[in-house]
């Protein structure tokens, strides 16, 4: 990613923004280049990095948490209030300030032009305030964390979070971060788009368009039809909090669950916002590695676009506790098990695409198919859990934490780092370290497997989340979990230093590094691609 | 309790085993064992049923995860670059596009046949034997039983240095809630401040307790004995120290219980057990104001 940084030394004569279209590798200045970027890879990175340090942050909060969790009675963590605020703090940070900046924010500004044939995003000043809005946002859900003043979990139910129980201005704090992230992945999601409907190369249909493209486009219309639902649900609270209306609170004759629905209406697209990028990018890394182009291409597009509908309809399967009536209950679960289908349709065709290959087992190809297990065993406890017979008995426990970490902390990670080791010498023009990549996945495979997998059985016994502290029985398995977060933590220890050894590396890497199986259009540029590529659209036959 | 523990999870595992088992060996105590790796033993036919559910259910995902692990082993075996150097290029199948996913739809409806019936069964009772109002607050338990004169009962978890040998640290409370043994009780869960759950698991019950509203489900007790159970939605700083310990007794035992209970109540509000006229006040007033009636 800093990589860049070495060519622009002997362009650093250039320091105004004018004139800058006249021979295309002439870079602005640092200020100009990296706090006014208008450039669609510069932004890439500047999330990307953003990306890192959401990660770390809420990477360094899981660590505390599982320390704490370690043995029963722990007191690492000084009371409830605190650990609450830490698990919020957790959730927020890894879902709007990790994985969303990663595969939408990083991913999908570097690779879209690049993989479409366009110049830019479509209106590269909008994707310059887009990541900017980040930033403050962290700053803000950082507060709600120092101020200890923001425990009610990230789904942010009232009435916990409204301002009889938790009166402090830190709750504020990360209620207005969320609207700023937001507005952050509206506008980015506008961006995107327009680029992906407008900016393709002469030639490309829609239905020649790279899965990766697709992915980010059912993702950027998934999030232009939930945000605004958050938006509208936490305009509500705070003005519960802050400006006396009641929209949640029974006194007043508002209704609690409302919230629960508007909030869930927004979350769960959320959770296949998360994961339909990391499909797009697993998708092109298991056609290039295994030199064969992706099997049932078609039903691959159809599937994400029926998760992406589907995802709408089923919300309320987080609310099966809440007091709906049965029949309702009934609808959610027929809605939820419905999709199951489309995630298995893409299951199956990544096998069969691999199927008949000359496969390498290079790095990223490894992170791959450890996704396709990992996310097997998340989608099939998904499918335990759309049964609202058996939520019943383990709604709210590990199980559900299990199931989730599963499809997101391992599914949408696995395939972030998918994606990092695939593209790093497209983006930076330097190779990553074979032997230290593949010691990042193994540490990581086993580290987070131990982590969650005894989870499912601490839920099925029926731990509760979000608990400080617990009886004893559940000792044994929190201590095997505690243990595998320690090996995810030196993995992550790992990738530091693989980044590190990738940017200090002199060597340089070829255009299309991956060979034959490599054929979208960002294999056709230099590594890393000129500052302004494509000055002459490239034509798909 | 507060032993030093910083011996493999095993020891741990050792150390810890006296303290669940039944202090006394006479009545019958159903809480999370050490290690356990399945859901709590059913002791009623709500749980007999989620379980016999969660039985099948997890013999089709076993299956089907054995069956994508094995097909990625395979691949990786058989596809490998040294072992087929040239690819095929083979990119439809439309046979197969279609067995993966009608196949699917098969068993998600073989599935959700049992899981429709189920969630009927669960919801509520249409002849309950006795109701009991569940109230909760930051932080305890509070239990109504309107046909028994509206006794109340304050559920409070127990503080480490209060501890008895064999009670349960973080699972036993102060007043238990008493059940008739064998009986369908109707639960209504409200509460006067923010969310919490009513989760037991062993009987296969939760329901969350949401301010001004109040939602009924049902549970029986097969077995007389103590099943323990735990709040289970976020509630604030003591989430974790609001346990649910419920106590299945027989039927005299039961009516013993009610008539000591009816008497200490008379006597005063000091004796731990005494009448809720102010939780009934709010519950009734939290009705009045947010009028969704009684929610399944």
């Amino acid at each position: 990613m800093a990589a860049t940084t070495d060519d622009h030394a002997h362009d650093a004569h250039g320091h105004g923004a004018h004139g800058h279209d006249d021979h295309h590798d002439h870079k602005p200045g640092f200020v100009t280049r990296w706090l006014f970027s208008t450039n669609h890879k510069d932004i890439g990175t500047l999330y990307l990095i953003f990306a890192v340090i959401g990660g770390l942050v809420g990477g360094i909060l899981s660590m505390m948490m599982r320390a704490q969790l370690q043995f029963p009675g722990s007191t690492i963590v000084a009371d409830g209030q605190t650990w609450n605020t830490m698990v919020t703090t957790h959730g927020l940070l890894m879902i709007f300030f990790s994985v969303m900046p990663a595969l939408i924010g990083g991913f999908g500004n570097w690779f879209i032009p690049l993989m479409i044939g366009a110049p830019d995003m479509a209106f590269p000043r909008l994707n310059n305030i887009s990541f900017w809005l980040l930033p403050p946002a962290l700053v803000l859900i950082c507060i709600g964390l120092f101020m200890n003043e923001s425990g009610s979990g990230w789904t942010l139910y009232p009435p916990l979070s409204n301002q009889t129980y938790e009166a402090g201005m830190g709750m504020d704090c990360t209620l207005f971060a969320l609207h700023l992230a937001g507005a952050s992945s509206l506008l980015g999601s506008m961006n995107f788009i327009t680029t992906i409907f407008n900016m393709r190369a002469p030639g490309m249909t829609l239905h020649k368009m790279p899965l990766f493209i697709w992915s980010e486009l059912v993702t950027a219309f998934l999030l232009v039809l939930a945000v605004p639902v958050l938006a509208g649900a936490i305009t509500m609270l705070i003005c519960d909090r802050n400006f006396g209306t009641a929209f949640f609170d029974p006194t007043g004759g508002g209704d609690p669950v409302l919230f629960q629905h508007l909030f869930w209406f927004f979350g769960h697209p959320e959770v296949y916002i998360m994961i339909l990028p990391a499909f797009g990018i697993i998708s092109h890394v298991i056609s290039t590695f295994s030199r064969k182009p992706i099997f049932g291409y078609l039903g691959m597009v159809y599937a994400m676009v029926a998760i992406g509908v589907v995802g709408f309809v089923v919300w309320a399967h987080h609310m099966y506790l809440s007091g709906m009536d049965v029949d309702t209950r009934a609808y959610f679960m027929a809605a939820t098990l419905v999709i199951a289908v489309p995630t298995g349709v893409k299951i199956f065709s990544w096998i069969a695409t691999m199927w008949g290959g000359s496969i390498q087992f290079t790095t990223p190809m490894l992170w791959a198919i450890g996704f396709l297990f990992v996310f097997t065993v998340g989608g099939v406890t998904g499918v335990v859990l759309a049964n609202a017979g058996i939520d019943q008995a383990v709604h709210n426990t590990y199980y559900v934490v299990a199931h989730f970490h599963y499809v997101l902390s391992l599914g949408a990670v696995f395939g972030i780092f998918c994606g990092w080791y695939y593209w790093i010498g497209k983006m930076s023009g330097h190779q990553y370290p074979e032997f230290w990549g593949r010691v990042h996945f193994w540490l990581t495979f086993i580290g987070v497997n131990l982590t969650f997998f005894p989870q499912h059985f601490l839920g099925l016994s029926g731990m509760p989340r979000r608990y400080p502290d617990y009886p004893a029985a559940f000792s044994g398995w929190n201590y095997v979990s505690s243990i595998g977060a320690y090996v995810s933590g030196i993995a992550l220890c790992v990738f530091l230093y693989v980044c590190y050894r990738t940017f200090t590396s002199k060597a340089h890497v070829a255009d299309n590094y991956w060979g034959e199986g490599a054929t979208t259009l960002e294999w056709t540029q230099t590594s890393p691609p000129a500052f302004h590529s494509f000055t002459e659209l490239p034509r798909i036959p | 309790m507060q032993l030093p523990r910083r011996l493999f999870a095993a020891l741990t595992f050792l150390m810890m085993s006296p303290l669940v088992l039944p202090g006394g060996g006479t009545a019958m105590a159903q809480a999370p064992k050490p290690w356990e790796m399945a859901m709590q033993p059913a002791f009623n036919s709500i749980k007999e049923r989620i379980i016999d559910l969660h039985n099948m259910v997890l013999v089709i995902i076993t299956v089907i995860t054995i069956f994508v692990a094995g097909l990625l082993i395979w691949v990786m075996y058989r596809y490998n670059a040294t072992k087929n150097p040239v690819p095929s290029q083979t990119s439809h199948n439309t046979i197969i596009e279609v067995a993966w996913t009608v196949i699917p739809v098969l068993i998600l409806v073989v599935m959700a046949i049992p899981s429709f019936r189920m969630i009927y069964y669960q919801d509520r009772t249409p002849d309950p034997d006795l109701t009991i109002k569940v109230t909760a607050h930051q932080w305890y338990w509070e239990y109504t039983y309107p046909d028994n004169g509206d006794i109340s009962i304050e559920s409070r978890y127990i503080r480490d240095e209060d501890l008895k040998p064999g009670q349960l640290r973080l699972l036993d409370v102060d007043n238990q809630m008493i059940i008739p043994v064998g009986k369908k009780i109707r639960i209504l869960t409200g509460s006067t401040d923010v969310i919490h759950s009513f989760f037991i698991p062993s009987l296969g019950v939760q329901r969350y307790a949401i301010p001004g509203r109040t939602i009924e489900t049902w549970l029986s007790a097969d077995k007389p004995g103590v099943y323990y159970g735990q709040c289970n939605q976020i509630c604030g700083t003591d989430h974790s120290r609001m346990p649910i310990a419920i106590k299945a007794v027989s039927e005299q035992d039961y009516k013993a219980w009610v008539a000591q209970a009816k008497k200490s109540a008379d006597a005063g509000p000091a004796t731990g057990t005494r009448l809720a006229e102010t939780q009934t006040q709010v519950m009734a007033a939290a009705r009045d104001i947010a009028p969704q009636g009684v929610q399944r």
